[in-house]
């Protein structure tokens, strides 16, 4: 995994620090009528001219930092922040340091906009999990309970339906209904902005609904599969021959074995989530973690996308890692060999 | 409940079934009776889509979303279930109606300990206790001979042998003490030793819980140790019921002594008295002819009279409730002889063909699973020192039960894994350690395989033809399209398939059909050593003899090797001229059919032997009843590998068992035993078949 | 002139829509009548939700087929009419010169262009791209899935840790990464393009001399002429004029992508035949224990020609539900570029960028957004219904 996280973040690094990004930073950084030669001296001033694989472990931190002698004797270089001296400063100051670098968009340290952000999104994401797993489960046991009902033909058609609705468009759809003027219900309010300070009912409802809706029908059309594979297994045949109840046949026989293949895809979404968290919070406004990795990436803000990308990769992880741990946990042949 | 009842426990009357598809109604069972008394075990026997297993889930009415019961009745203790609420069906479920079924692993809940499960049943059907139930359970587990029961019930299903889940389904059918137990075919998926185990456990229990039981099975010995009545069954209809003695002895439907004819019972002789295969195919339920349904495969229909009308059945004068479906009956000559099939002489071996010299294969396995990684391997042996010689046009059996390493013997012999030591010699070459890659096509041609399952070994996307016609491409016969295509004609006539089957796809084939393309295939190159993996096995009884006499044909013909792997004795015995008995990749036993099957044994012979049901009432049997289930080959045990189920082990001095891998040791004539018991115990082993004389 | 009432939109669009309703009129009658010849593809017949989400796919397939013809569209997707920006739907045309059409029958955008056109047009973005760029993420997930899932080991623990590497990275960062103009400058999308189009070229070849190695004479020319012709197709297409690939001289150089297209292909191509060599990969190691393909090993095959006529045939059922449902998902990929405004000019008539105008201005005009919204969503949901329908019948027997 960590393998996976090392090669993932090089990749990113590698891709942001190639030299027509670069070139484009020193331009908005300096002026954008600046010579190549003035690129070339600006790169060099901030050690971007460096080979990538030590530029990636200066910015890891497990290399020492880069530092350039200016024409005037001054010594600058990353670790080096403006009003310390040279000799106070530390060698490394990667992330492993806990130096995630400047943002050039927002004039912040990446390390706090990453933080605040991040935190916002959390709020956002508590609440979609709040409505979503829920609901997307109660719907898939209760339309795989009896495969081919009337409730599960209706429950499915909802699934399927809101599966195919990507949030950009079921956003669009429910800002139309709920929150335009044209349609003139405004129960809701278009924007999330206000939510950011304080979430309320009103400026929060929507972009939650917006990005559960997509999640809720592939998992619930996962849990429904999988429910009715379980109630043809032969073991709930045995259960309902030895006179256990519907319900609790439900309940106590197919419901934990059913859960099992949902639980894996629940934690798997999480990339896709990142996905419709970007999209809704660039619909709604809402200064998030992904509206941050649309700003970054919009205004080639080098520090900040390696930041965002960083902390998205360990999300996806660190959730890949939850959903093997909890599937042993699920499944007893697992745990017990 | 009402336990002052006297008359029959289940009585079944005139029961039809149909099955609801979108396109037409399928009868599956029709004008079906049986009456089950107290403490009886009445047996239903029947090839697969007979409807057996359909009138065993009428009787739980639990048919699912397409099943319907049609017609007639089904009373369970006076009462009609056919028209009990689902509340009152409920009640009966699991306390007064269990049912055991076919596959033991698949009957558990996985992801719920042995011990809830069981202790369900009382909870739900007596309002016991935690306590109570827990009690109850121990008691039970403790009845089904199980070992340390506590740790049982606190172990999920998956920790336990296939044996062992197998008791837990009985345990749990017996926790409510019902009157009636169902049993779907409850050994087909164990080895013969643990099933003969079961099926002895069965029994037992049965007799001291006086239970009646409703056994369903397609094994005619099977239902003869296990039943007082029985029931044989055919496209859907009662063809005959009666006492077991009657059916057996005196029977008097042309199908059930077509049947009787076409296994392998002790006697038959693939040379002298070849078996009779019940010619034609199954009616599929929609096909089925009019009148006796057997009709078109009977070999004393009477046209205009059998296939008039639809045929009652008819109680056979002088004998205990035995009734027949046929309207011939009394007409028929049951004891003339069987009409001598075309007898053949005994081929010649001739030369040695193959010839195994101490072949070894062990596999490295990751010991542990999770964290195998780290270099923890453990080795398997999977065959140990395996020496023997096939020749041409000779039939060699190799017998075993599961994990006796009779598959990786044959993949080595494919050469689809290499032998770690030893060596395996083909015409004199050695082949023990040239991967199939790097073997010529002449040798590959040479050596091939027929396979076990008919419904997996057909490509399910490609014709018939073609998949022959491609055997035929790479073995490089024919030079154009056309000589091939005319070849692979020739190769569904020697399997006796019509040409037009070329062209068809194999879902579109019977199992049987399969089989035989299977064997085409294989022969495609004129093959001179072919494998047969349980070839027949997964095959309807009727179907198995003539699969069987058509491999016997065309090895005469073309004189082959023929290597029948197998598990089943009697049809070893019936068509191999030597056998190798092999136990955890070790041969036990070597000789000559005769040899084998004679005394002295080893001793895993002789227990194998005693557990193959065999359906003839002449024959008595010895009964030899192994202990547990076969180890693990990750981890045989110390010493000999059958030390651990051995009867015989504390007749050897000195633990000896347990130390040492016995040696090989020559019985004349070939006859090789591993085994320490001395020859004077050998010499005192009495035979485990008799036949009474007629 | 009046703008027009719902009643009149709805039976004018009904109009504009003939050629596409005779299409699929012909299609079903013809599908119903040999349904029972046709395979998977006829017993789609007999499901209702198969048969929905058919009509609604092709529906769509034919209006961009037609729509590429300029039969549907009622006026050019691109040209402005002053003075009827963001006018409501059936708003007469202000002046309508002779020969044009004389309503904006969805109303006008933003910038005074027909919705209507535009949704027509859009379609056939969608219905070029997303079936070719899922054929090629099947192309590349099958030729790594099956050696991976065949043979296992290290091969596998490879790939597989290639593929997880790519699942694990969040889409829109990667499309932010790749699609981004300075990337695109480097070529790395074109590099991209160099390998992930060469699939293909080695797929067919395999499959072709896997089948025919026994027979040297049929096979080399065979192998010669279809080569040849794709490694020419290849070529051409991953070689562009003005990037760092110029592989082919203009003369032979048969067709050029336009800008963009390429870059969007690739990355779509890319997240998705990660998921597709899972399926694959998994679907083969379940059909390798079966007893033919031992059949196959004893009687000398090759590992391709078990891998592709052996195994791969045998896997099609999940593949194809997999397909629909990827073009689908392929569908929503291609609206969340345009939504972000990456790799497809600004002008142009997808629905995902469309939908990105409409957006800004949502809160007061509903149309310019809501009416490629309910396109996509009702094509994604045709691909999801088909999905359904063809797993449900292909279970059945």
């Amino acid at each position: 995994m960590i393998l996976t996280g090392l090669c993932l973040t090089f990749l990113v690094f590698t891709l942001t620090n190639l030299y027509p990004n670069l070139e484009k930073l020193a331009k908005t950084q300096g002026n954008f009528r600046m010579s190549d030669a003035e690129v070339t001296s600006y790169l060099e001033k901030n050690g971007y001219l460096q080979p990538m694989f030590v530029k990636y472990g200066e910015w890891l931190g497990v290399l020492p930092s880069y530092r350039h002698e200016n024409a005037d004797g001054t010594i600058q270089g990353r670790c080096i922040r403006p009003g310390t001296s040279p000799e106070e400063a530390p060698n490394f100051c990667g992330i492993l340091q806990g130096n995630w670098g400047f943002s050039t968009v927002f004039k912040d340290e990446v390390g706090s906009i990453i933080s605040t952000r991040l935190g916002l999104t959390g709020k956002l994401m508590f609440w979609v999990m709040v409505v979503m797993v829920p609901s997307a489960l109660i719907l898939g046991v209760l339309a795989g309970m009896r495969e081919g009902s009337k409730t599960d033909r209706g429950l499915s058609t909802i699934a399927i339906t809101t599966t195919a609705t990507p949030e950009y468009v079921s956003g669009v759809i429910l800002i139309a209904i709920f929150a335009s003027s044209a349609a003139g219900l405004k129960w809701f309010k278009g924007t999330a902005t206000s939510a950011m300070e304080s979430a309320n009912f009103e400026n929060f409802a929507l972009p939650v609904i917006t990005i559960a809706l997509y999640g809720m029908g592939y998992i619930a059309r996962m849990t429904r599969a999988s429910m009715a594979e379980v109630m043809t297994a032969q073991y709930i045949r045995t259960a309902r021959l030895k006179g256990v109840s519907f319900p609790n046949i439900v309940m106590k026989h197919a419901l934990r074995n059913a859960l099992i293949a949902p639980f894996t895809v629940i934690m798997l979404q999480f990339p896709w989530l990142l996905n419709g968290v970007v999209i809704v919070e660039t619909l709604f406004n809402y200064k998030g973690f992904g509206w941050t990795l649309v700003q970054a990436a919009g205004n080639n803000d080098i520090e900040l996308l390696l930041g965002v990308s960083v902390v998205s990769v360990f999300v996806v992880l660190i959730t890949q890692l939850i959903s093997d741990i909890g599937y042993v946990y699920l499944n007893p042949r697992i745990s017990v060999s | 409940m009402t336990d002052d009842y006297d008359g029959p426990i289940l009585e079944i009357e005139s029961l039809s079934i149909s099955f609801f598809t979108r396109l037409r109604e399928i009868p599956a069972v029709m004008d079906f009776s049986v009456k089950v008394m107290p403490g009886e075990a009445v047996g239903l026997v029947g090839e697969s889509g007979c409807g057996k297993s359909t009138v065993a889930l009428g009787v739980m009415q639990d048919l699912g979303k397409n099943g319907r019961v049609v017609g007639g009745s089904i009373k369970f203790k006076g009462r009609d279930l056919n028209t009990m609420s689902q509340e009152e069906l409920r009640q009966i479920r699991g306390s007064e109606i269990a049912m055991i079924y076919q596959e033991p692993m698949a009957s558990l809940n996985p992801a719920m300990k042995i011990g809830r499960q069981l202790m369900e049943v009382p909870m739900i059907h007596r309002g016991s206790s935690e306590k109570e139930a827990y009690d109850r359970a121990l008691q039970v587990v403790t009845d089904v001979k199980l070992p340390d029961p506590k740790r049982i019930l606190d172990a999920y299903p998956h920790q336990l042998s296939g044996g062992q889940q197998q008791r837990i389904v009985i345990a749990m059918a017996l926790m409510a003490e019902p009157s009636l137990l169902i049993l779907d075919e409850p050994t087909t998926a164990l080895d013969v030793t643990v099933e003969a185990a079961v099926v002895e456990l069965v029994k037992e229990l049965g007799k001291k819980y006086g239970t009646s039981m409703l056994f369903i099975s397609h094994n005619l010995g099977l239902v003869l140790e296990t039943c007082d009545r029985l029931c044989v069954m055919y496209s859907g209809e009662a063809v005959e019921t009666g006492s077991i003695k009657d059916v057996f002895d005196e029977m008097q439907h042309p199908y059930t002594q077509a049947l009787f004819r076409s296994i392998p019972l002790p006697g038959a002789d693939k040379n002298a008295r070849p078996l009779r295969a019940i010619p034609g195919n199954f009616p599929l339920p929609h096909e089925r002819p009019p009148g006796c349904n057997f009709g078109p495969r009977c070999d004393y229909f009477e046209a205009g009279r059998c296939d008039a009308t639809d045929i009652r059945m008819a109680e056979v004068p002088g004998n205990d409730r035995h009734r027949t479906r046929c309207l011939r009956f009394q007409e028929i000559d049951w004891q003339a002889p069987m009409e001598a099939g075309d007898t053949t002489l005994k081929s010649e071996p001739g030369r040695v063909v193959l010839k195994m010299d101490n072949l070894k294969k062990y596999y490295e396995v990751a010991a542990n699973a999770l964290f195998g990684k780290r270099g923890d391997t453990k080795v398997v042996k999977a065959n140990e020192t395996l020496s023997f010689e096939a020749r041409e046009s000779e039939t060699l059996a190799i017998v075993g039960e599961s994990g006796c390493g009779k598959s990786t013997f044959a993949k080595v012999l494919m050469g689809l894994e290499t032998a770690t030591d030893g060596q395996i010699l083909l015409d004199n070459r050695n082949i023990e350690s040239t991967p199939i890659e790097a073997r010529d096509t002449q040798t590959i041609a040479d050596v091939q395989m027929v396979f076990q399952n008919p419904f997996d070994t057909l490509n399910p996307s490609m014709t018939v033809g073609r998949q022959i016609i491609r055997a035929l491409e790479v073995f490089g016969i024919g030079t154009n399209d056309a000589e091939r295509r005319e070849r692979m004609l020739q190769l569904l006539d020697l399997v006796k398939l019509p040409r037009a089957f070329a062209d068809r796809m194999p879902r579109q084939l019977s199992g049987g059909q399969k089989q035989r393309v299977g064997i085409a295939r294989a022969f495609a190159g004129n093959a001179r050593i072919v494998v047969a993996d349980e070839p027949v096995s997964a095959l309807d009884v009727s179907v198995q003899a003539a699969v069987t006499d058509l491999l016997m044909e065309i090895q005469r013909e073309q004189k082959t090797t023929l290597l029948f792997i197998s598990h089943d004795l009697s049809i070893v015995r019936y068509l191999s001229d030597r056998v190798m008995v092999m136990y955890l990749g070790h041969v036990v036993e070597l000789g000559t059919t005769d040899q084998v099957f004679a005394p002295p044994y080893h001793p895993y012979t002789e227990a194998l032997l005693s557990a193959v049901p065999i359906a003839d009432t002449r024959v008595t049997k010895k009964h030899i009843v192994l202990e547990g289930d076969i180890p693990s080959a990750m981890n045989p045990p110390s010493g000999c590998p059958f030390q651990t189920r051995c009867r015989w082990k504390s007749q050897v001095p000195g633990g000896l068992c347990e130390k040492d891998v016995p040696p090989v040791r020559q019985l004349g004539d070939g006859h090789q035993v591993k085994c320490h018991l001395s020859d004077e115990q050998l010499a005192s082993m009495e035979p485990v078949i008799q036949i009474a004389a007629e | 002139m009046e703008p027009l009432n719902w009643f009149e939109i709805i039976t004018r669009v009904f109009i504009q829509f003939i050629p596409v309703w005779v299409a699929l009129v012909v299609v079903f009658t013809l599908s119903m009548v040999y349904k029972r010849r046709l395979g998977l593809y006829g017993k789609l017949f007999d499901s209702t939700i198969g048969m929905i989400g058919f009509a609604l796919v092709m529906f769509w397939v034919f209006t961009g087929i037609f729509g590429a013809m300029d039969l549907i569209i009622t006026h050019d997707p691109l040209s402005q009419v002053s003075g009827m920006k963001n006018k409501a739907p059936g708003t007469p045309l202000a002046g309508a010169e002779e020969g044009y059409y004389p309503y904006y029958l969805f109303g006008g955008d933003n910038l005074a262009r027909d919705v209507f056109s535009r949704m027509v047009k859009g379609a056939w973005v969608v219905v070029q791209i997303a079936p070719m760029a899922t054929v090629f993420a099947f192309m590349v997930g099958i030729t790594l899935g099956l050696p991976a899932g065949y043979y296992g080991g290290k091969l596998d623990t490879f790939l597989s840790f290639l593929a997880n590497l790519i699942l694990a990275f969040p889409v829109i960062l990667l499309f932010y990464l790749l699609v981004t103009p300075e990337i695109v400058d480097t070529g790395i999308p074109n590099y991209m393009a160099m390998v992930l189009f060469i699939f293909p070229i080695i797929f067919v070849g395999v499959l072709l001399n896997s089948r025919y190695r026994t027979q040297p004479k049929v096979r080399t020319p065979m192998l010669i002429v279809v080569l040849g012709i794709m490694g020419w197709l290849y070529l051409s297409l991953i070689s562009q004029p003005g990037t760092a690939l110029k592989l082919l001289p203009d003369a032979v150089d048969l067709f050029n992508l336009q800008g963009g297209i390429l870059v969007v292909f690739v990355s779509v191509v890319f997240v998705n035949s990660p998921t597709v060599f899972r399926i694959v990969r998994g679907l083969t190691m379940d059909i390798k224990t079966r007893d033919y393909v031992a059949a196959a090993q004893t009687r000398g095959e090759r590992p391709w020609y078990i891998m592709l006529w052996e195994i791969l045939p045998n896997a099609r059922g999940p593949l194809i539900v997999d397909f629909c449902l990827r073009i689908g998902y392929t569908t929503i990929l291609l609206g969340t570029l345009g939504f972000f405004g990456l790799g497809l000019p600004p002008e142009s008539p997808d629905w995902g960028t469309t939908i990105n105008d409409g957006r800004r201005l949502l809160q007061v005009y509903l149309h310019p957004a809501i009416v490629p919204a309910v396109a996509l969503l009702s094509m994604v949901l045709g691909l999801n219904l088909l999905a359904d329908g063809l797993r449900e019948e292909s279970l059945r027997d």
